[in-house]
């Protein structure tokens, strides 16, 4: 069960008034990250349902990335402990299915975060590429 | 580029597709409507630049074409693939393939959406009564809109209220202020609300129910927009700062009110001043503060113009890091070194130093000049003048309120400094003048009056459109426990017949409550489970190379 993908597939959620703008930046600035990570905007962080990102990973993706709005969050004050809530919910799935944790991270990338983004995703890939794929697959 | 189209002409669903230089441009928007039209399609997807930019024109070619707007979805290959991968050609071409897949699935998925059309309230309530404030109850009033101008203080006016001649027509702030004050006054219009405080903000969309505090009593007040002109504070320097607390070490204000106190020759403590230094950039531009305060070089200028007409033969020292007299102000600059002020400028990391003079009661000023190979200059002052910029006012209350985005400088946000100046991401609030930053006097005005056509856009029409894509429950499935009733902080679900139901000109649209749901019972329309899990499977999908 070893087989090492050569490049690890990412699935961002991101936020489209907050971190999918900081996304855009990354690419407008010529920022590279590998081209694995794609993205679903969605209005807010805390709208994820947990069975997303088992799904995402029992789908063949290597990783979730969840960009958050952090405290920009412009709906919900209390957007950070939701989309901790939604992360804690999903990691207790991604258990259950034997999926280990690090598959999943969460940070928060803001509106203008474009360099954080393109670092955190590179590290991200490069841990996912450690940990390897092959057993995700369901 | 013709390999994405040609993948996604095979995708299951896909009637038409092509691909074009300029998606955006109007010749590509009529082949789209054409397009549509002739093969009766019932949804559309345009995989260009980022939703940020072209969402709107899209849904506008839809409605042209008889598809609801809805039923469009923008992808993004440009921001998000192409010009993030340009290390990566290969990459960025199976990228924008999966994101071109995923967008079809989802769309396929789509139902038509449609907004729901509610009604406005005509009436603006302004918080802040200062020169921004008040020109925007006079603007609201101008184009037939009722506006209610709620000031924490006693009395209208604000900064501006404090301030002797101005440039560039020479009139006292006092003076500009009397004559907007008075004619809001005239004005039938406009009721004013002073020593009052908002406390709250809730309703809908252009539909807004306010809480207003003056003294003990609570009156309440119906609002399709709040505009928030709550000004700034000058800088308070801390006791020792460039000698601040040392007798004749003053702040612009203190300085300006000294320019007021008489006729004649200005004078400090009894004796006519014969020297004076200023220091520039006093609580801006540093760590704390990192940003320009705008009006106070001008204004600094502009003062030691007076005190040379008032005071012949007083000798001006402007010590400065950068000198920001813009536009017409310049001219006030130039006047100013010909009347023989002495303009020297020091280092970011070498500040002068601030003393108390040899000489009887006077100070002195220590100064490397930048200009003259960094010479150290020895300036006797009778007062030194240190040019303090604006910072925000610390406003909890009002904050948590409005929930106003506050900035890391501590000023509210707008949207985007240059093409939403005077919108905040939260609905019905808009910003204008020193709340959001630094501003000259006719700054703060014009954004005054930009946030005026803001609420007039919307008001003036007497009907707002609401985002159709707000959260559903499928009664089917509720068992009426009511998590997600608790988790809505807009209050927009309620129980009707023991199952949950959303309001719809009540929700957001934030999908909050979709993850709460321990039945899986709620949707977001446009991100509903069925499309996003089918984006999922689309994006999760090899691609041939």
């Amino acid at each position: 069960m070893t087989t090492v993908a050569a490049a690890p597939r990412v699935l961002v959620f991101s936020t489209n008034n907050i971190s999918d703008p900081g996304i855009d930046l990354a690419g407008s600035s010529h920022l590279h990250y590998p081209p694995g990570a794609v993205v679903i905007s969605l209005p807010c962080t805390s709208g994820i349902k947990p069975s997303w990102v088992l799904y995402a990973l029992q789908r063949g993706f290597d990783g979730v990335f969840i960009a958050s709005d952090g405290d920009e969050c412009a709906y919900l004050p209390d957007c950070s402990e939701r989309s901790a809530r939604v992360v804690s919910q999903a990691q207790a799935l991604l258990s259950e299915a034997g999926i280990d944790g690090q598959r999943l991270k969460i940070a928060a990338i803001c509106s203008v975060c474009a360099e954080p983004f393109a670092r955190q995703i590179r590290q991200f890939c490069d841990d996912l590429s450690r940990l390897g794929s092959g057993e995700l697959v369901a | 580029m013709a390999k994405v189209v040609e993948a996604a002409r095979a995708e299951p669903g896909v009637v038409v597709a092509r691909e074009a230089m300029f998606t955006c441009s109007d010749a590509t928007q009529s082949e789209i409507v054409q397009d549509i039209t002739d093969n009766q399609l019932d949804g559309l997807v345009v995989a260009s630049c980022s939703p940020k930019l072209h969402t709107l024109t899209f849904r506008e070619v839809a409605r042209r074409a008889g598809l609801n707007p809805y039923q469009y979805t923008q992808v993004n290959i440009r921001e998000q693939c192409s010009w993030a991968h340009t290390d990566d050609p290969q990459g960025a071409t199976q990228k924008a393939t999966k994101l071109v897949r995923a967008g079809i699935a989802r769309t396929a998925l789509s139902e038509a959406l449609h907004p729901l059309d509610v009604e406005t309230t005509p009436r603006v309530v302004v918080v802040g009564g200062g020169v921004a404030g008040l020109r925007a109850a006079l603007g609201l009033s101008d184009i037939g809109l009722e506006a209610v101008l709620v000031e924490r203080e006693e009395h209208l006016g604000g900064l501006v209220a404090s301030l002797g001649p101005m440039s560039p027509h020479g009139r006292s702030g006092h003076e500009v202020v009397a004559r907007l004050v008075e004619e809001v006054a005239r004005r039938p219009g406009i009721t004013v609300l002073t020593g009052a405080e908002v406390v709250s903000k809730a309703g809908t969309y252009a539909n807004y129910h306010l809480v207003v505090k003056r003294g003990d009593e609570l009156l309440e007040l119906d609002a399709g927009q709040v505009i928030v002109a709550t000004g700034a504070e000058p800088y308070q320097p801390a006791e020792g700062e460039y000698g601040y607390g040392l007798e004749g070490v003053v702040t612009l204000p203190q300085f300006e009110a000294l320019l007021q106190a008489g006729e004649g020759p200005v004078a400090y403590q009894g004796r006519p001043l014969r020297s004076v230094a200023y220091v520039y950039c006093v609580g801006s531009r540093d760590e704390q503060h990192p940003y320009c305060s705008r009006f106070c070089c001008s204004a600094t200028v502009h003062a030691a113009l007076q005190l040379a007409a008032r005071n012949p033969g007083v000798s001006q020292y402007h010590l400065y890091r950068d000198l920001r007299t813009y536009g017409s102000n310049e001219a006030l600059l130039s006047q100013s070194r010909q009347r023989g002020s002495v303009f020297v400028r020091f280092a970011d990391d070498d500040p002068p130093e601030v003393t108390r003079g040899t000489t009887d009661g006077g100070l002195q000023v220590t100064v490397r000049d930048q200009l003259t190979a960094g010479e150290e200059l020895r300036v006797a002052a009778d007062l030194v003048v240190l040019v303090t910029g604006l910072v925000p006012h610390d406003d909890p209350g009002l904050v948590r309120a409005l929930k106003l985005p506050v900035g890391r400088d501590g000023f509210y946000n707008e949207v985007h400094p240059k093409l939403r100046p005077v919108e905040t991401v939260v609905d019905g609030v808009s910003i204008c003048g020193t709340c959001q930053g630094p501003k000259t006097s006719a700054e703060a005005v014009t954004s005054g009056l930009a946030a005026v056509a803001l609420a007039g856009a919307l008001l003036k029409a007497g009907v707002a459109q609401l985002d159709p894509q707000v959260a559903k429950v499928d009664p089917v499935h509720c068992d009426g426990c009511g998590t997600c009733v608790a988790s809505c902080p807009f209050g927009a679900i309620s129980m009707v017949d023991g199952r949950a139901s959303v309001d719809p000109a009540g929700c957001k649209g934030c999908g909050g409550c979709v993850p709460v749901c321990p039945r899986d019972a709620i949707d977001l329309k446009g991100y509903t489970d069925a499309q996003v899990r089918a984006a999922i499977d689309a994006l999760a999908q090899g691609v041939l190379a």
